[in-house]
């Protein structure tokens, strides 16, 4: 599913919401969650997950085709760990 | 880093500034979404939100592993799990403060 498709299934679920209004909550929604991530902030949604930002430390990587060392240096990487309801919820057994 | 930890209540809240719609609506909207992605996941599907990123799941095979703490071994059952992948984009953001030579442009030929 697309963020388009998305939008479209929760309209078709709405029809008192016009379309554009759907997709600016959904644009809104991850607008949120990355403006939240660039400012180093955790974003927490029970049951669904929890997003954050984690550190990397600079390193000697290399070049898988020239095998050549190059620096990479200090990033950082976001990260998402499942709900514990989510997680449930993809092992049980009738919604497999 | 701030370290603020951002919540429902603050997902609704930008929602209802941005739609206009009442603060009650704005909570329940945003509640149908994430529902609608974990509906989503939950029938194995995965979603892909251009910028942001893709969740997907993931077939684990049985395997067996140990209790850390005991050390004895248990079987761990086949299951789904769910993953992450963030886009170029996304992790463009979230480096754009770090501001060091070529880091701006790093990634950006694989798209977003």
């Amino acid at each position: 599913m697309t963020k388009s498709e998305l939008i479209l299934h929760v309209a078709e679920r709405n029809p008192h919401l016009y379309h554009r209004d759907v997709e600016r909550i959904v644009t809104t929604i991850f607008k949120e969650i990355t403006g939240a991530l660039a400012r180093g902030d955790r974003v927490e949604l029970r049951g669904f997950g929890a997003f954050s930002v984690k550190g990397r430390d600079a390193r000697v990587g290399r070049n898988p085709r020239t095998g050549e060392a190059v620096e990479v240096a200090e990033k950082f990487a976001p990260f998402f760990k499942a709900g514990k309801e989510l997680r449930d919820r993809l092992n049980l057994p009738d919604e497999m | 880093m701030a370290g603020n930890t951002i919540t429902r209540a603050q997902l609704s809240d930008a929602v209802y500034q941005e739609v206009g719609l009442s603060r009650n609506e704005s909570a329940e909207l945003v509640e149908i979404v994430l529902n609608e992605i974990a509906d989503t996941l939950t029938r194995g599907d995965s979603v892909k939100i251009s910028s942001f990123g893709t969740f997907s799941v993931r077939q684990k095979g049985e395997r067996v592993g140990r209790n850390p703490k005991t050390g004895q071994e248990v079987t761990i059952l086949p299951r789904r799990v769910l993953v992450f992948r963030a886009s170029n984009v996304l992790k463009g953001r979230i480096n754009a403060g770090l501001s060091k030579p070529g880091g701006g442009t790093r990634g950006t030929a694989s798209g977003g």
